[in-house]
């Protein structure tokens, strides 16, 4: 028996649909964020899996392209969040609700 | 790829990213993170994405975690009591939640991806063929993700740094202001 490559995939999903879960479930800011990267990181597996498949590195280079942006949205997202926490001593989103109409 | 190791690395990253969304202490949330991404990291290495996979592990594991671990020891977070409110909410967002991961399965199910080995060319995956292509067909891209990182991170630091006081502020401290 041979790992397929939907396996991989199905890997993915799951991954992704569990980032999902705790960006609906969570209220702390921190882990919401935590999820959104393991999304990120799911869709990065999809990218190489499928890399793999085709026998290009094109879905490499992408992946690559993403570890960057992950990146750059780590460094502002922190500082918002810090920058929150300075201002409001919370990081719980529910409390956060200046802009809620 | 072995099937042993693949069921090894799929169900740690599984489990492990099941514990980011269920822990109740952000640090422990970022230990299981960690384990998620070097389990990935591992699969990358598996198919034969070598570069990928070690890049996986130095930036993501090595800096960007690094980054969360010190914002939550700065900002000293203990781990919460979880309220029970927003029921509601919960609950249409587990149904969102399935109906999604089904509906990606069902695709997935339903997409015919070729099984089996396929062989890729001699040194797929290496720093020579990613530089290749990233520094060929991908060179512009490359370059304004140079203007995305300066951006960020003049970005971050303006947000993130507290404001200086002002000159007359400083000259003249407001009545009962802090020392």
């Amino acid at each position: 028996m041979i790992v397929s490559y939907s396996w991989l995939m199905a890997l993915s999903a799951a991954i992704f649909a569990i980032g999902v879960a705790g960006v609906l479930l969570r209220r702390n800011i921190l882990v919401m964020f935590m999820s959104i990267e393991l999304m990120l990181n799911a869709v990065n597996l999809a990218f190489v899996t499928l890399a793999r498949r085709m026998g290009s590195m094109d879905g490499q280079v992408i992946v690559f392209f993403v570890m960057t942006v992950a990146a750059a949205e780590a460094a502002v997202g922190l500082a918002i969040i810090i920058s929150i926490f300075r201002n409001r001593e919370t990081v719980n989103a529910d409390e956060l609700n200046l802009m809620k109409w | 790829m072995p099937v042993e190791l693949f069921i090894f690395l799929a169900t740690v990253s599984i489990v492990s990213s099941l514990g980011v969304v269920a822990q109740k202490n952000p640090i422990h949330c970022l230990l299981a993170l960690i384990l998620t991404l070097i389990a990935i990291g591992a699969l990358f290495i598996a198919l034969d994405a070598v570069t990928v996979g070690f890049l996986q592990i130095i930036v993501y594991v090595g800096a960007i975690m690094v980054l969360f671990l010190f914002v939550i020891w700065l900002l000293n977070l203990q781990a919460e009591p979880v309220p029970i409110g927003h029921l509601g909410l919960k609950f249409f967002a587990t149904i969102a939640v399935a109906a999604m991961a089904a509906e990606l399965f069902v695709f997935l199910a339903k997409t015919k991806i070729t099984l089996g080995a396929i062989p890729v060319v001699a040194g797929y995956g290496s720093i020579d063929s990613l530089a290749q292509t990233l520094f060929g067909q991908y060179l512009m891209a490359f370059e304004t993700t140079s203007i995305l990182l300066l951006v960020a991170v003049i970005g971050a630091v303006a947000v993130a740094r507290r404001a200086l006081p002002t000159r007359a502020s400083a000259a003249a401290p407001k009545q009962g202001a802090a020392p």
